[in-house]
């Protein structure tokens, strides 16, 4: 794969929001990958969580959004405590879902869910799941 | 002794067998659960932004609700209420320019400050009572039953709302052999179930199930015992599904500490709530003549 990297992208508008939401700075990642390592979701993800730390680091913001990565994260926390560099990844996946919740984009709607589903699910699985996943 | 107790919104439906047998428990072993007059959703995930305050609004409310009644402990059930509850008052304690903003945005009676400490009942069970005490409360002994402590996720990560240690904890084990039975120890106890993702990825999760489940039951656990009434869900609700798919698996009852907990104590199985688990929990407390 050919990746460009400018120092246009590298100071994108959307490096510095997530920098910001997150509270975290990307360039402490020095791409170790015991974030992936234990995340129990990762089986499912089409890119690692290292490696959207590494697109996001680069500003590749159009690779990250291509991924499903952020929106399996189940904010289990797994990555955040085991980092030896100090980055809490869960707050980085966290940034990176709402720069495209708000611009008013839903990964799950109210409506898609089964109706038979909805009354069968405990109330913390639904709140959470329209808090992490709905504008 | 009486401590607050705040409940959240699961247990008063599909988790009613964690609210009613940790009640009858606590009352058993000297301590009264005090609901709060008023409360709302926690919230049920801390939110993870910096710029975000508006999501610590429900679950300060909470603590301001407690301090308004003269307290300064809340207890917890739900592992999602507490993490929740335990991380916004930490948020509130240690960050004075966002507590102020807190406190002007809400216009409660009063200001909060973070003056309540938030406890899950395990550690009152730990801190409070003792595994001692406990054992000697023990009527029911649950002598043969192998059952694997099962954290996941909210009480232990972060380190600082960990109720144990974060990688290596013991406390419901210590709990389990309080109570008689043979804790279990596996490797996927600290592991997320998957949590929310049920909702919009459920295949995922019955992946994750299978992992989780037959981890344990590899090392020769009966049942799973845990905290968190999403987990309880995501591991037990797979289950006739993952019965078709692996021939040798034949259900795992999944219980609440707090329903072992009121077995041993002879409090009975009507507290537990059994009707509301999947996987034949009580099947398996007859089966080794625990119930009757």
């Amino acid at each position: 794969m050919r990746v460009e990297i400018s120092s246009r992208r590298l100071g994108s508008d959307f490096v510095k929001k997530v920098a910001e939401i997150s509270g975290q700075d990307l360039l402490a990642c020095n791409q170790c990958g015991k974030c992936s390592a234990g995340c129990p979701m990762c089986f499912a993800m089409d890119l690692l969580p290292n490696q959207i730390i590494r697109l996001a680091q680069l500003g590749l913001e159009e690779d990250i959004a291509a991924s499903n990565t952020v929106w399996l994260c189940a904010s289990c926390l797994t990555c955040t405590v085991r980092c030896p560099r100090g980055v809490d990844v869960g707050r980085v996946m966290e940034a990176i879902r709402l720069v495209t919740l708000r611009k008013n984009v839903d990964y799950v709607g109210a409506s898609d869910i089964p109706k038979d589903r909805i009354g069968e699910l405990p109330q913390i699985a639904l709140v959470s799941s329209f808090r992490k996943h709905t504008a | 002794m009486d401590l607050s107790y705040y409940p959240g919104c699961t247990l008063k439906t599909i988790a009613k067998g964690l609210e009613d047998s940790a009640i009858a428990s606590m009352n058993a072993l000297g301590i009264r659960l005090v609901e709060l007059e008023r409360w709302n959703c926690c919230g049920t995930v801390y939110s993870l932004a910096e710029d975000d305050l508006a999501h610590h609004l429900a679950p300060v409310r909470n603590l301001i609700r407690v301090k308004e009644q003269g307290g300064d402990r809340v207890g917890t059930l739900c592992s999602f209420c507490y993490h929740t509850l335990k991380r916004a008052n930490l948020l509130v304690r240690n960050d004075g320019e966002k507590r102020k903003t807190l406190n002007d945005f809400m216009e409660e009676e009063i200001d909060y400050n973070g003056e309540v400490e938030v406890v899950h009942l395990l550690e009152v069970l730990r801190d409070e009572v003792g595994w001692d005490a406990i054992a000697g409360k023990v009527k029911v002994p649950l002598h043969g039953l192998k059952v694997a402590p099962y954290y996941g996720c909210t009480l232990l990560r972060p380190q600082e709302v960990a109720i144990d240690q974060v990688e290596r904890p013991t406390i419901m084990q210590k709990l389990m052999e309080a109570i008689g039975a043979e804790a279990v120890d596996f490797p996927y106890a600290t592991e997320c179930c998957g949590s929310f993702q049920t909702v919009g990825n459920p295949d995922f999760i019955t992946q994750r199930a299978w992992e989780i489940l037959s981890s344990a039951m590899r090392r020769g656990a009966e049942a799973i015992v845990l905290t968190c009434p999403l987990c309880h869900f995501n591991l037990s609700q797979r289950q006739p599904e993952l019965a078709q798919k692996y021939s040798d698996f034949h259900g795992m009852p999944v219980f609440y500490f707090t329903q072992l907990l009121a077995i041993s104590l002879g409090i009975g199985p009507e507290v537990c709530h059994f009707e509301l688990s999947s996987g034949e929990p009580l099947s398996l407390l007859k089966s080794k003549k625990l119930v009757s």
